[in-house]
């Protein structure tokens, strides 16, 4: 079976937040500890609880101010699952997260209402994310009614001001989604959720939807959004070329944990985990001539139901050993800011 | 950083369209319904100006002339006790359309209402809710409505005349069982809107839940309401005429479709008029509410564009 290089790095020394946004990236925003959350399964008469759909199995990591947190891995692996539950779109099962050093599980509503306005999250899908009878200026505006910040006119010039922001014009307030196109709807989902001004932004596939031309547009509206207002994003993709082009650090999930976390730069040069390896060996080319070594993961992803025991990628993995058919890898530092969830790398 | 996805110079201000003009514009290409909303139209406004239009008094009785064939001063004829059919006609319009229209706003409003707060929350309000529509639908309408009829029928209702007291009554009853469909609609509804990203949007923006029930749940959930509710106008009428006729609706001498249907089965064939007219009132109406209920499915049915 191909098989990758796989040398442990002599400590590349390479910090934690290598990106583009160095410079403002310090502290840690957003801590994620042993975050897990499962879904009842419910069968029989009596609707009992008969197992449970684990589909965030114990995660921890951190988002620092001002970077861009790259989250991958394949449908069904948790990711989506992990942003809802951050934001308390989801209940957790177990585990903490801190923002900014408070545990906002344990927020009172009334906190939590207000801890709102620091984090937002932008959908996949620009056409269910935007309420079908409401004019887009109201659908933008809500945030600002809820939370009673401005009054009449104010409201409507920020919706204008940050219409602008986005790259539409002020009057297409009045319009109605049907109107627009996906990649200007998914502007419009950026805008709802920039208006209240926050400082972390949960960006679920938010170019998964739209055609390729488009992507790398609403992808530089991103970044420059961030410059512009400081922003911290959680951005959560299943395509490596997207994660590559936005990410200062870059994590990879597999059947609800995750594998391995490592600056953008070193993640790309040195992936250390044999799921990272093969994802990466499966990014296109655009030269037909470069040959290179696929890796075929063979199987499925077993069922996160009743994930396997020990490392749960063994039954795919290529390299896998009696070890990891019994013990589950600790997710360690292998090289400053570097972590892997792997007995052999 | 300027679009490029389409010229937005070339859209003015003045195409926004709402959702609800686009339906519209649909509506009226359906020929039957601009019919059928016509034919409503003119029975609503004989309902209103009865007072001015109709020639006699609907309660006169005069018996020397009683089952006199219609003529030029008395269009429809006489019934049974001499009174001017055509004016009790008119007088029962008045009292049918608005048992018909009333029943229905509350009937929809309160299914709307609790259909929603049903499927948005679930858990045990849900499971609450919807025993108690399993066992309204479970149980024999017609006799249900007989006998609360019979109990509840001689009560007069304090300030208002005895004609309306009537009316209220069977409002009630008819409001009290009828607003099942309509929670039963919403709910399958709410259960898939409240999972829709733009719900989710507004959790994640801070927006309470009654908010989102107002704002987004309900707005979302009245296409299939308004069809609802249309179709069930004509199945109201038919209802409030099945029970006058009965003897358990609004009681005589108190003029409507279903009781003026009452007492003439003996003269089907001498005087068949006095059968037909008020059984052909009740069939234009409830068609007409049919068509126009077909007319605002198409126009409301988000698959069809344009």
């Amino acid at each position: 079976m191909a098989q990758q290089t796989k040398t442990i790095p002599q400590s590349t020394g390479t910090a934690p937040h290598s990106g583009s946004n160095s410079e403002t990236a310090s502290k840690s925003l957003l801590q994620v500890r042993d975050l897990r959350t499962f879904f009842p399964i419910r069968a029989g008469v009596l609707q009992r609880v008969v197992a449970h759909v684990k589909a965030v199995n114990g995660v921890s990591f951190e988002v620092f101010e001002g970077e861009t947190l790259g989250l991958v891995g394949e449908s069904g692996c948790g990711k989506t699952t992990i942003g809802r539950t951050i934001l308390r779109l989801q209940q957790a099962t177990d585990g903490k997260v801190f923002f900014d050093g408070e545990d906002i599980f344990a927020a009172s509503p009334t906190r939590m209402k207000q801890l709102r306005k620091d984090m937002q999250i932008v959908f996949q899908d620009p056409y269910s994310s935007l309420d079908p009878r409401m004019p887009v200026g109201e659908s933008i505006a809500e945030g600002l009614l809820v939370h009673g910040t401005h009054s009449g006119k104010a409201r409507n010039d920020l919706v204008q001001e940050t219409l602008q922001k986005v790259g539409l014009n002020p009057y297409h307030a009045r319009r109605y989604p049907h109107e627009f196109s996906g990649g200007q709807r998914q502007r419009i989902g950026i805008a709802r959720a920039l208006i209240l001004r926050p400082r972390f932004i949960v960006a679920d596939e938010p170019v998964s939807a739209l055609d390729v031309s488009i992507q790398s547009q609403v992808l530089n509206l991103l970044r420059d959004l961030q410059h512009e207002f400081g922003l911290t994003y959680l951005f959560i993709a299943h395509n490596l070329s997207v994660v590559e082009h936005i990410s200062d650090r870059v994590g990879v999930m597999y059947l609800g944990k995750m594998v391995e976390l490592a600056p953008r730069r070193e993640f790309f040069s040195n992936p250390l985990h044999p799921y990272s390896q093969a994802l990466m060996s499966a990014i296109p080319i655009p030269d037909p001539r470069i040959k290179r070594d696929r890796i075929i993961l063979t199987g499925d992803v077993p069922s996160p139901i009743n994930p396997p025991p020990g490392c749960h990628f063994h039954p795919r993995c290529p390299i896998a050993t009696d070890i990891c058919r019994e013990v589950d890898p600790e997710f360690r530092e292998v090289s400053p800011g570097h972590l892997v969830a792997c007995h052999l790398a | 950083m300027a679009v490029a996805e389409i010229n937005l110079d070339t859209l003015k201000d003045s195409d926004v369209e709402s959702p609800w003009v686009i339906v519209g514009r649909r509506f009226v290409r359906h020929k039957l319904a601009l019919v059928g909303l016509t034919i409503v139209a003119i029975f609503i406004l004989l309902a209103i100006f009865a007072g001015l239009l109709a020639p006699y008094d609907p309660l006169k009785q005069n018996l020397g002339p009683a089952w006199a064939n219609p003529s030029a001063e008395h269009l429809l004829g006489l019934d049974a006790l001499g009174r001017d059919v055509f004016s009790r006609l008119l007088y029962a319009a008045r009292i049918s359309l608005t048992v018909t229209i009333v029943v229905n706003l509350i009937t929809e409003v309160v299914g709307t209402v609790l259909g929603a707060v049903s499927g948005y929350f679930g858990g045990w309000v849900d499971s609450l809710i919807q025993r108690i529509v399993d066992i309204i639908l479970a149980l024999p309408t017609l006799p249900l409505l007989l006998f609360f009829s019979a109990i509840l029928r001689e009560i007069e209702v304090p300030g208002l005349p005895k004609e309306w007291s009537s009316a209220f009554i069977i409002i009630v009853i008819l409001s009290s069982l009828g607003w099942t469909g309509a929670t039963r609609l919403v709910r399958a509804q709410v259960l898939s809107l409240r999972e829709q990203d733009f719900a989710q949007a507004s959790r994640a923006l801070g927006v309470g839940n009654w908010d989102i029930i107002r704002r987004h749940m309900i707005p979302n959930s009245l296409a299939p309401i308004i069809v609802n509710a249309t179709l069930g106008l004509g199945g109201v009428i038919v209802l409030e005429a099945a029970l006058s006729f009965l003897g358990f609706g609004i009681q005589p001498p108190i003029p409507t479709w279903g009781n003026m249907l009452q007492g003439v089965q003996e003269r089907l064939f001498l005087n068949p008029w006095l059968a037909f007219y008020p059984g052909l009132c009740i069939f234009l109406v409830t068609l007409s509410f049919n068509y126009i209920g077909d007319a605002l499915r198409d126009a409301l049915d988000p698959r069809l564009k344009h």
